[in-house]
């Protein structure tokens, strides 16, 4: 018996009953497809999140936030020193395994008008040039700030390509591009020229998209008047770390200094004093592999200059890496999970109409072995046609999670759209042919150990 | 020496503690070319030695051999290769496989024996217009007559060039015209050099065969070879074994 035979005749087989076959195959199905299905959702799950990690600054990026003095530390509360720039003097001469030191000063009020339009960044941030590095920005437009914006505290600003859309119109209302360099906007009241602008930061997603309803607009001719806004915005969300990006608002750092003081109240007179704490210090290491050594070196320089109070904490971002390991090792066990029980009763399913199949054909199987089929012809036809079912089922399956996914992307917009992988189809098709075998080994061994004298008798 | 042999070839079947003793001590040899019939009411034990001569079964008891071979020890595997190289079937109710075109139901044996696509097509046709069928190659069996079934059933049984082919009441379930033909077919395969053996528990359609046994309760009851007694005016007359062995030297051996 050769294989193109036993294909061949398994075909006409499993051909014979198209009806019983497809009722048969739907476990395999449903099964390939979840699996499949599951498997593009995490895969455009974990590309998304790595977008958005990325958007966020890397993975070398370490925040050193500010954290609660330690209850035996409780007494030096009055003496904690919170980040200052001696911090980030003392880390640029003293940590040599840092890459960046980037000091942030965030203004509390954030609002930005121009003309009658008026709009609130994600952020209103001043920094020194270090912050380009540290947060992977990219002046496209215009200039960033110079050693002279720093030291004379020039009023000026760059801005993300989110302001200009709310304050000048975006490129797809408009139809075309303004590029404000040279306007002067105000700034929590306070006049800013803008003298550089970011690159635009989006999804692959969401670009795919705006290329998308681009190529419609052109298509239907023209039609250059202004777009609607549909829905609730969209993804411009908080938690979109891309609408971040682009509406955030850079001045120099000596600039927030002076035009946006912030003050701490005297607890016992009320009065208020000058606050000399930066909001945040951001830290990149050299290289990932000398990470915890860095970190050494920064916690080791921060114990002088904090005289050992533990005012501050490090925040990586693994605990964000080991989240989205997380989110997916749960995703991918309920998926597996389910894609796992519909395989099992697809395979049950394979067996029972198998036994059923050779039940009905013992005369043929005895036939057969009259004409000289041995044990093992049989068995191997069987086997062979199991096989056959589940893998038609398969490429069913496969052709359906295509389908699923398509649905589950409309269903949910999210802003990771599923991707199949060659992988999971190559699982899948092993799958199914493993359950295949499996389901037909036992009706299979059932067959090829019928007397052939009394299979004749039926 | 024989191309079929047997020697006290004894069957039991068990059911349930009761013996039934279908066969009860066969001698029997079958000589290459020669047409033989065997006949018995139903319950004979006929059919059962048709099984064991086909090596369907194997005996419980007693000694056999085709072509050379001891079979009555054979291992299924081994019983299959006898049965795919050295034996054709007939079968009652043709025992086509109805989602195969008729020629590859011509090609099954040879499918078992590892002959290459273009061989068995080959072959196929080869025998198929041996029956006259080569121009329903393509037919389903469900397309065909009765007659056209049987016909498609015995270029199987020819098409591995069997040494010895078995036909168990071929023409049971055909009207008795088609049936005629059908056994005149078997006729011309028998003059062509055959070796057949018949299977019927019609004493007519035995009554055609040059050789006959009657089975009856699991023995050679009667056993007449027409061939003795052959350029005599009643070649139809039976002789009993006895006379056989009276007569002495064969012509089969000769």
């Amino acid at each position: 018996m050769n294989l193109i035979s036993a294909i061949d005749f398994s075909v006409r087989n499993v051909l014979a009953h198209p009806f019983r076959t497809i009722l048969t195959m739907l476990g395999i199905i449903l099964g390939v497809s979840s699996l499949v299905a599951m498997t593009a959702m995490v895969k455009g799950m974990e590309k998304g999140m790595k977008e958005s990690m990325i958007a966020m600054g890397g993975l070398d990026k370490v925040l050193i936030s500010e954290d609660g003095v330690p209850s035996e530390m409780d007494h030096l509360a009055d003496l904690a020193p919170g980040r200052t720039f001696r911090d980030v003097y003392a880390l640029r001469k003293n940590a040599p395994l840092l890459k960046v030191v980037s000091p942030e000063l965030r203004a509390d009020d954030r609002n930005i008008t121009y003309g009658h339009k008026r709009t609130w960044p994600s952020e209103l941030v001043g920094v020194w040039p270090a912050v380009l590095e540290m947060n992977l920005f990219e002046v496209e437009h215009g200039r960033f700030f110079c050693d002279m914006d720093e030291e004379l505290a020039l009023s000026v600003c760059v801005i993300g390509t989110g302001i200009r859309d709310e304050l000048f119109g975006s490129p797809e209302k408009l139809g075309f591009e303004i590029i404000p360099i040279g306007k002067w906007i105000n700034i929590n009241g306070q006049p800013f020229r803008i003298v550089g602008m970011f690159r635009h930061y989006e999804s692959e997603r969401d670009r795919k998209i705006r290329e998308l309803e681009a190529k419609r607009r052109r298509e239907q001719g023209q039609q250059s008047g202004p777009a609607r806004q549909k829905g609730w915005g969209g993804s411009k969300t908080w938690g979109n770390p891309f609408w971040r990006k682009n509406n955030t608002v850079y001045i120099p750092m000596r600039t927030m200094w002076l035009k946006f003081p912030r003050y701490l109240e005297d607890s016992e007179t009320g009065t208020l004093i000058p606050d000399t704490r930066l909001t945040d210090i951001d830290i990149k290491v050299r290289s990932m592999e000398t990470m915890d050594k860095a970190l050494q070196q920064a916690r080791n320089v921060l114990g002088i200059t904090h005289h050992g109070i533990l005012d501050y904490e490090f925040r990586t971002q693994e605990s964000g890496i080991e989240d989205i390991n997380k989110r997916i090792r749960n995703a991918r066990l309920s998926g597996g999970i389910i894609s796992g029980l519909s395989l099992l009763i697809g395979g049950i399913g394979i067996m029972n109409i198998m036994f059923a199949s050779i039940q009905e054909r013992i005369r043929e199987i005895g036939t057969c072995k009259a004409l000289g089929a041995s044990g093992s012809a049989v068995f191997f036809q069987v086997v062979t046609e199991s096989i056959v079912v589940c893998i038609l089922g398969a490429l069913v399956g496969m052709g359906a999670s295509l389908g699923v996914v398509e649905l589950l992307e409309w269903l949910s917009p999210t802003q990771n759209s599923p991707v199949i992988t060659p992988a999971a189809l190559m699982t899948a098709s092993a799958c199914s042919i493993i359950i295949g075998m499996l389901a037909g080994i036992f009706p299979a061994l059932k067959a090829a150990r019928m007397s052939p004298m009394e299979a004749l008798k039926y | 020496m024989a191309l079929v042999e047997l020697r006290g070839v004894t069957k039991i079947y068990d059911l349930g503690g009761e013996k039934i003793h279908a066969l009860a001590g066969v001698d029997l040899d079958i000589e290459s070319g020669e047409f033989t019939s065997i006949v018995g009411p139903s319950g004979s034990g006929k059919s059962t030695l048709m099984h064991i001569l086909g090596c369907l079964d194997t005996p419980t008891g007693g000694a056999m051999s085709i072509d050379g071979i001891r079979v009555e020890k054979a291992r299924p595997k081994e019983l299959a290769r006898i049965r795919n190289r050295k034996i054709g079937f007939v079968f009652q109710f043709f025992n086509l496989l109805p989602r195969l075109t008729v020629q590859q139901n011509v090609e099954l044996p040879l499918i078992y024996m590892g002959y290459s696509a273009a061989r068995r097509r080959e072959r196929a046709m080869e025998v198929l217009g041996l029956v006259e069928m080569d121009n329903r190659s393509r037919h389903r069996p469900s397309q065909l007559s009765g007659g056209q079934q049987q016909r498609v059933a015995i270029a199987r049984a020819l098409v591995n060039e069997p040494r010895i082919i078995f036909a168990d009441e071929p023409t049971g379930n055909l009207d008795s015209n088609t049936g005629e033909k059908i056994l005149q077919l078997f006729h011309e395969l028998h003059a062509g050099g055959r070796t057949l053996v018949l299977v019927t528990h019609d004493p007519d359609i035995a009554g055609l065969t040059p050789r006959r046994i009657e089975i009856r309760d699991g023995r050679i009851a009667d056993e007449v070879d027409t061939r003795l007694v052959r350029g005599t005016e009643q070649s139809r007359f039976a002789l009993t074994r006895d006379d056989r062995d009276a007569v002495g030297d064969s012509p089969r051996e000769a």
